[in-house]
């Protein structure tokens, strides 16, 4: 599976997601900087990785989603290819209208890094189809603000339409109805604030996060 | 000509850092402060003459980048 992983100014899971995806899928992904227009020809799975793209200024997310490569991601992700966002990623998918709602400062206002239990809300989509629904995972998390925010009719669809992917077993931001990690509605993008590249090899401590590569293999 | 613009939280938003500021008057005796909400102000140099299309321009500007509708509402003056 040919895949990408999208480099601004200020990421720094980019190498993360780089070795997560090579391991998994036995082929190095290609890294395309943001200031590029187009993705490499036949890339299938784009990642847009963690960090502080732009030092998180006026808004995290805010800048990078308005950067050269936008046009290119918005353009795969409707062609309906798996595009996944991870923390930073995440806010950079919400700021460019791929996936609803916000995500706002941390309720409790202290940067959060711990092991996430989360719980699989939806094992259906392309990315969970290697997990059992229902089950309980250990992922990292390391955010200021991963509070998801949509107003209460968003979240009610979102819900009703299995969007929600991923919930944190011990909400540790303040996200509306414990949400972890959603999908759009037509299930190729994926939005989450935990980071499944960092649990990929019993020296991270854990590896609940191939699963979530893995299903991808077999989707793409 | 310059514009300035007001980005504020929508009601019904929560805001942590409004809290935490209206927590810590309190902390100093400013009993009467019963909420406070924590917004930006930006402030445009811009080119032209012509205001009323300038203000035109920098509510785009504002739709597309400056605030999240999602979250966010603004308002402009230019001056």
């Amino acid at each position: 599976m040919k895949s990408a992983v999208i480099v601004f100014p200020g990421s720094n899971c980019d190498r993360d997601a780089h070795d997560a995806i090579a391991r998994v899928t036995g082929e190095a992904p290609a890294m395309v900087w943001h200031q590029e227009t187009e993705l490499p020809a036949g890339t299938e799975f784009l990642m847009v990785p963690g960090g502080f793209s732009y030092g998180d200024y006026l808004r995290c997310g805010a800048m990078a989603s308005r950067s050269n490569i936008m046009p290119a991601i918005i353009a795969h992700a409707t062609s309906g290819a798996p595009v996944l966002g991870v923390c930073n990623g995440f806010q950079i998918l919400t700021e460019s209208g791929l996936l609803p709602g916000s995500l706002m400062r941390n309720a409790g206002l202290s940067f959060v890094c711990e092991k996430a239990p989360l719980s699989v809300a939806n094992g259906n989509t392309r990315f969970t189809s290697r997990y059992d629904s229902e089950s309980e995972l250990i992922i990292p998390i390391a955010h200021h603000d991963g509070n998801y925010f949509a107003d209460d009719e968003t979240l009610d669809r979102i819900e009703g339409d299995g969007q929600v992917v991923f919930r944190y077993g011990n909400n540790p931001n303040g996200s509306a109805r414990d949400i972890a990690g959603i999908v759009n509605a037509k299930g190729n993008v994926l939005g989450m604030m935990p980071h499944p590249e960092r649990a990929v090899d019993a020296k991270h401590g854990g590896t609940d996060g191939l699963a979530l590569f893995e299903s991808l293999l077999g989707s793409a | 000509m310059k514009a300035k613009i007001h980005v504020y939280l929508k009601p019904g938003v929560l805001d942590p850092q409004g809290a935490a500021v209206a927590g810590a008057l309190h902390t100093m005796g400013y009993d009467e402060v019963t909420a406070a909400r924590q917004g930006k102000l930006i402030e445009l140099d811009l080119s032209g003459e012509d205001s009323d299309a300038a203000k035109a321009r920098v509510d785009e500007m504002c739709q597309k980048l400056l605030a999240n509708p999602v979250i966010e509402s603004y308002s402009i003056k230019m001056a």
